[in-house]
Parts: structure tokens; C-alpha cells; sequence
């Protein structure tokens, strides 16, 4: 099984067979969050890839668990679609046993449960971000392996691999909401533009206590850097 | 009638549909399973008269990503017992779960007594021990450290249930690295004091950073006494590159 | 009782023709047989008060305690049988775990409180089992959403409150707490109104030897529940029995 986010580099054999025939369907990624006073900003490109052929070029990668709780995919579509499937039936039942939106941070452990006791056959990589009463706006990543960290900013997928000094050296406590957005796009479009199975449009989500806000970049909307 | 294979070396037109043979790789997940993702580093840990210190850095590494930077691993288990992991963090933190549910377990009975550290020792063992018979290890070194009724108590278990108690005990490339730092100094001074102790671990903490590529210049140190628990940090390792200007060309 | 020989209280399963269950009845009859228990619920925190009957001499101090802790943050008083309350201790600590363990986080007291009453409910359904003789309070304190207090009875139902009383001298005791101002009230303060309240509705008469047990879960505990200390306890205990004092002499000055 080659997936994009664990096969950095493509062999000739790869980019000339017919992969699409048997590889596995993947997001092989560019995914993001940010947590700001307030809420979060979740991003992801829209790429989804079967080896070297982009199966879905609108691919929504951005997915909700409930009204406050969202959830950045990356690795096999298969596995993250079945887990956040699993996820949502059981936060909602949930939510109608105890009278009130669940809290970010069971979302994460519910997530967490699921790629951790099954973390020798599934290929998830997840970002579970959103709003909370207690909390406000929090993010936890929970990369293969089935661990669980809060982070102010977390970053996942194949691309994330090549914007992490970017979003090191740009990442500022205390951003605004408008602030966080620009640093998604900026942070997800650098990676888009280096890494071959993350692409498309950016789709960007903003959620607060009022719920999700979702707005989409493409073409000519999202930021140019370099490209020599 | 289609046969696909008229002549040797032909183009096949039914070839994109034939399976592959498997390839071992790397990458190969089903192979990689059991075997850690993200993980820890080192843990230092040294007793001293009348107590233990615990260190460890902060970094949780993906491959040779340092991925996250703020991976505490160093725990308090309760009042006399303190917690140093490496390896897997996911594992350490289902590990750590069940501590926890544990010590409260034992704190609903309300009958004054806690958890010791021997107590706790022993019971890793087993769990390390029963997991690797599984062949599903917990990807982890533990390190135990506290106060024995009254005594200093330091116990170290790995992913085969294999366990030893020591005055030293250094996981990971701590094994290797910073041991013989401790011994030499245990040597000259085997009843070292806690600022003693201290300023040792701080030592080894840095000495492993120069050495260990999977380190963080940010850490954690513990210490127990009969005064009970303190957790600092995250502190920083002061460094020293004087050297590079002797070895300029 | 009217119900005796009538056969309609012999099972849990079966109503009265006048649609009452009388084993449940019969449950919330030995709870009335136990010793008081009280909790007070302060703007900052839950207190909890247990009259604890001594029926022998023999007995070691402190054993069979009323109050009991859940989880970190919740505990819980009972009142009636007490192999039958220590069952749902279990329970409820099972729950707390079991929630923690799945949803990362303590387990809601509003939710806690829904899962026993449901625990407690079906044991009145069924004519192969009996009801719990048994009645629990749970009290915790959260940071963001303050002090909350629940009572079950042994028929499964609850309810929230500011303060709540049970066992034998429930309604004395419901009288003194409606006296005071709960929602104005500190842990500290509380404390010790529970602790006098325990000492003025104890009926010497009739039970002559009673150990006070005294907890709290509060913002000042940091959200634990746990037993007070031992000089806030004496303190306590000690103007409990001044309080005794001055009203027994005000009590003869009035003769």
C-alpha cells in the first residue's frame, strides 16, 4: 500500500504504472488548524488521490462530527470516512444523553479511542478542532499511532511536512480570527504548491460559538509565493 | 480465446489489473504496526539521600520530525510516586490512563493508604510483561522513582517486562550516554545531595542533547522527597559551542 | 399498614388496585429507619453531614462509612441499608470511570445522577429482585458550572437542591436548612450549620451513641471531594455541641 503521506518519494515505476487501478483512494493532504480567541480555524485542500491520479479534485475534507466539532482527515478516505462515521453516531447519542452539545475534548477522545485500539490497520491521521463552553476554540491532533495532544496550532497530511518552518516562524499567540484565516491559507497554499498529492482549492471553516462559517479559495484567491 | 500472453514479453493489456507482488518496505503499515510512531526520547533518573529526581525531555518525534515540542512525560502518580516514560507516546498515554483510574480507584476506598512505588513497579511489569507475550508490547520504558516508606526507590521497566531497580537508571540513548556520566560521578560521591543530584541530571540532560538527534533542549525535572512532589519545567538546557571556534579550519 | 394481607405488596412487579408499588414504599421505609443525612449546597460548594447510629460499643471507630467518594470530584451520602448503598457506591463509580474512560473528561454530575437513578429504577420493575433500601445523595463542585446536589430515592426518582435531608429526622432537619441562606453561604460556614444540625436533630432518647462524619467538594478543595480536615472538624464538632449547650439552657430558662 503506498500512500502519499508515507511514500515521500515517487518511484519511476510509481508515476508510470497504472496505480490508480489498485492503489488505495487517500487524501494524501494538506490539513491545518488554529485555535484564536473565540474559536478555530480549520483548513484543508481539496485533493484526493489514488497513487499519482487525483480521484476527486473537490474533496471535502473538512467534516463534521457535530454542530461545534469538526474534523481535518488525511490518510486512506476509507479509514478517516468509517472512524469519523463511528465517531459522530456515538458523540451524537451522546449529546442527546446528557441534554448538551458534547465537549471538544470527549470529540478528540472518542476519535483518539478509535485510532488508538485500532492503530495496526487503520491509516488516520486526524485533526479534531472546535468551540466549547468550557473550553472556547481547541485543537487535538491525533496522528497515526492513536495519540491525543491539545495544540494553539496543529498541521497534518503530506503537505504538512513541507511547511513546518513556515508555520513555525509565523505562528503568533493571541491571533484574531481574520489573522488565523490568512495563516491558514497562507501556511496550506505554500504546502499545496510544494507537495504533488495536495491541491485543488483551499476550503477554510471558522467555528465559534455560533456555529461553523465555511468559505473557499480557488485559483486566482489563493496566495502566490515564490514559484521560480 | 483472450489469451494475454501470445507472445513472450508482449504487451499485456490485462496488466494494470494483476496484482503486484508485495513489496517490503518501510512504509508497509500492516509490517510497521507494532512498532512506535510517535515517540520520546531518553529519561534520566538518579536517587539521591533522601530522595529521587526524574528528567526527561519534552519532544515527541515523528521519525526525525520533531513534532511535537510539548510532550510532557514526566508525571506525579500521587503524593510518593513520580513517572518517567519513553518510547511510544500513545502507548503512554493509555498506560497513563489506567494509572490514573487506578490511583483513584485506590483513593474512593479512603483508607489512608496509597499506592507505593514498588507497588506500582511490580504492576508495570506485569502489564509489560503480560502485553509482550501477546506480541503487542507497550512501546515503552518506564521509569519509576519515589519514597518507599521513607527510602528512596527508583525501578525501570522496558517493553519485555524486563525490570531493574537501581540508584541510576537512564533509558534510551541515556543508557549509553549519560550511565557512565553518573557512574563515574556515584563513584567519587555515592551519597550525592539533592542540589548534587540535580546539578548530575542537569549535566546528562545536556550532554544528551549534543549526542541524541531525537532530543529537545527543553525538559522536565522531578523530584521527590518527603516534602512531597515537584514537577518543573519546561526548562531550558543551557548549551556551550566553544568548541566549534577551536576546531575552525 | 392498610396494604398488609391485601398480597399486592409482594413483588416489585405488580401495582396496588389504588396504583401504587408497595415494595418501593416498604424501601423508602427502611431509609426513614437510618441515620440523618444531610448536604447543604453553598454559592462555592457541597457539604456533606451524616449522623452515623453506633448501635454497639464494640464497634471500631470509623467503620462502615456513610460518605463516600465517587470520583475526584463527586461524592456521595447514603442513607439506609448500608450493604444495599454500597452497590450503588459501586455503580456510580463504575459510571464516573467508565464516562472518563470514553469521553476524556470527569463525568458530568447531572449525568452521574441520570445513569443511577436509572440503575436504581429498574430494580423497581421486576419481581425477581427488590428495591434498593437505600438513599443517595451526590453532591460536586465544577469550576465553570458551580456547585449542583441531587437526591435519589429508592423508587429511582431525583431531584437537584439547595439543600436536602433524609433518614429519621428528615423533617427536623428540612426545617433547620430552610432557615438558613444557602446560596450566600461559604463551605466553611456550612460546615458547620450541618454540623450542628446533625447534633440538634439527634435524638438522644433513642439512639444513644452516633459518629459525625463531615466532607466537602469545593472551590476551595479544588474541585475534590474529600473528608474535612481534622481541625475543621473539632472546630465544628465543638460549636455543634456549644450550639446543644446554649439552646438546652435557654430551653430551661424558658420552663
Amino acid at each position: 500500500m503506498s500512500l502519499a503521506m508515507n511514500a515521500p518519494i515517487a518511484s519511476y515505476d510509481n508515476m508510470c504504472s497504472h496505480d490508480w487501478i489498485d492503489a488505495p483512494h487517500s487524501t494524501g493532504t494538506s490539513i491545518m488548524a488554529v485555535e484564536f480567541d473565540g474559536g478555530v480555524v480549520i483548513g484543508a485542500d481539496s485533493r484526493s488521490t489514488t497513487g499519482a491520479y487525483i480521484a476527486n479534485r473537490y474533496a471535502d475534507k473538512l467534516t463534521k462530527i457535530t454542530d461545534h466539532i469538526y474534523c481535518c482527515r488525511s490518510g486512506s478516505s476509507a479509514d478517516t470516512q468509517a472512524i469519523v462515521d463511528v465517531v459522530v453516531y456515538n458523540l451524537n447519542f451522546h449529546a442527546t444523553e446528557l441534554g448538551e452539545a458534547p465537549l471538544v475534548e470527549s470529540g478528540a477522545a472518542v476519535c483518539k479511542e478509535l485510532c488508538y485500539n485500532y492503530r495496526d490497520s487503520l491509516m488516520a491521521g486526524l485533526i479534531v478542532a472546535g468551540w466549547d463552553r468550557k473550553k472556547g476554540g481547541q485543537v487535538y491532533s491525533i496522528p497515526i499511532g492513536g495519540m491525543c495532544v491539545r495544540q494553539p496550532v496543529s498541521i497534518g497530511g503530506s503537505g504538512s511536512t513541507y511547511v513546518y518552518g513556515y508555520v513555525d516562524a509565523n505562528y503568533k499567540p493571541g491571533m484574531t480570527q481574520n489573522e488565523s484565516v490568512e495563516f491558514v491559507k497562507n501556511s496550506l497554499a505554500l504546502a499545496m504548491a510544494r507537495d504533488g498529492s495536495s491541491g485543488g482549492v483551499i476550503r477554510i471553516g471558522i467555528i465559534t460559538e455560533k456555529g461553523i462559517e465555511r468559505h473557499i479559495f480557488e485559483g486566482d484567491s489563493i496566495p502566490k509565493f515564490y514559484e521560480g | 480465446m483472450f489469451s494475454n500472453n501470445i507472445v513472450e514479453n508482449s504487451y499485456d493489456p490485462f496488466q494494470m489489473y494483476k496484482k503486484k507482488p508485495e513489496t517490503a518496505s518501510p512504509f508497509n503499515f500492516v509490517e510497521r504496526s507494532k512498532a512506535p510512531v510517535t515517540t520520546g526520547t531518553s529519561v534520566v533518573a538518579v536517587c539521591f539521600k533522601n530522595g529521587v529526581i526524574i528528567a526527561g525531555d519534552t519532544l515527541g518525534s515523528y521519525g526525525s520530525l520533531a513534532r511535537f515540542r510539548n510532550c510532557p512525560r514526566i508525571i506525579k502518580v500521587n503524593d510518593n510516586i513520580i513517572l518517567g516514560a519513553g518510547g511510544d507516546y500513545g502507548d503512554f498515554q493509555y498506560v497513563k490512563d489506567l494509572i490514573e483510574q487506578k490511583v483513584i480507584d485506590e483513593q474512593c476506598l479512603d483508607d489512608g493508604f496509597s499506592l507505593k512505588p514498588k507497588s506500582l513497579y511490580c504492576w508495570l511489569t506485569r502489564i509489560m510483561y503480560n502485553r509482550r507475550s501477546k506480541f503487542d508490547p507497550f512501546w515503552n520504558n518506564f521509569v519509576v522513582g519515589g519514597l518507599q516508606d521513607g527510602v528512596p526507590f527508583l525501578g525501570t521497566v522496558d517493553k519485555l517486562g524486563t525490570a531493574y531497580c537501581d540508584k541510576i537508571v537512564c533509558t534510551g540513548y541515556g543508557a549509553y550516554i549519560a550511565i557512565p556520566l553518573l557512574r563515574d560521578a556515584f563513584e567519587k560521591n555515592p551519597n550525592p545531595t539533592e542540589q548534587e543530584a540535580r546539578d548530575l541530571v542537569v549535566k546528562c540532560m545536556e550532554v544528551l542533547f549534543y549526542r541524541d538527534a531525537r532530543s529537545f533542549p527543553k525538559f522536565q525535572l522531578a523530584v521527590i522527597t518527603k516534602e512531597g512532589v515537584s514537577i518543573e519545567g519546561p526548562l531550558d538546557i543551557k548549551q556551550n559551542w566553544e568548541v566549534a571556534y577551536v576546531t575552525q579550519n | 399498614m392498610s396494604s398488609i394481607g391485601t398480597g399486592y405488596d409482594l413483588s416489585a412487579s405488580q401495582f396496588s388496585p389504588d396504583g401504587r408499588v408497595f415494595q418501593v414504599e416498604y424501601a423508602v421505609k427502611a431509609v426513614e429507619n437510618s441515620g440523618t443525612v444531610i448536604a447543604l449546597r453553598g454559592k462555592d460548594g457541597v457539604v456533606f453531614a451524616v449522623e452515623k447510629l453506633v448501635t454497639s460499643k464494640l464497634y471500631e471507630p470509623g467503620a462502615n462509612r456513610r460518605i463516600f467518594t465517587i470520583d475526584q470530584h463527586v461524592g456521595m451520602g447514603v442513607c439506609g441499608l448500608i450493604a444495599d448503598a454500597r452497590q450503588i457506591v459501586d455503580i456510580a463509580r463504575r459510571e464516573a470511570a467508565n464516562y472518563k474512560s470514553q469521553f476524556g473528561v470527569k463525568i458530568p454530575i447531572k449525568f452521574l445522577n441520570d445513569r443511577v437513578s436509572m440503575y436504581m429504577h429498574a430494580y423497581t420493575l421486576y419481581s425477581a429482585v427488590r428495591p434498593y433500601g437505600c438513599s443517595v445523595v451526590l453532591g460536586s463542585y465544577d469550576p465553570e458550572d458551580g456547585s449542583s446536589l441531587y437526591m435519589i430515592d429508592p423508587s429511582g426518582v431525583s431531584y437537584g437542591y439547595y439543600g436536602c435531608a433524609i433518614g429519621k429526622a428528615k423533617q427536623s432537619a428540612k426545617t433547620e436548612i430552610e432557615k438558613l441562606k444557602l446560596t450566600n453561604m461559604n463551605t466553611k460556614e456550612l460546615v458547620k450549620e450541618a454540623a450542628r444540625i446533625i447534633y440538634l436533630v439527634h435524638d438522644e432518647l433513642k439512639d444513644k451513641n452516633f459518629e459525625l462524619e463531615l466532607s466537602w467538594v469545593s472551590k476551595d478543595t479544588n474541585g475534590l471531594h474529600e473528608r474535612v480536615p481534622e481541625h475543621v472538624f473539632l472546630e465544628a464538632e465543638k460549636s455543634a455541641k456549644q450550639a446543644m449547650e446554649a439552646d438546652s439552657d435557654s430551653d430551661t430558662e424558658d420552663m
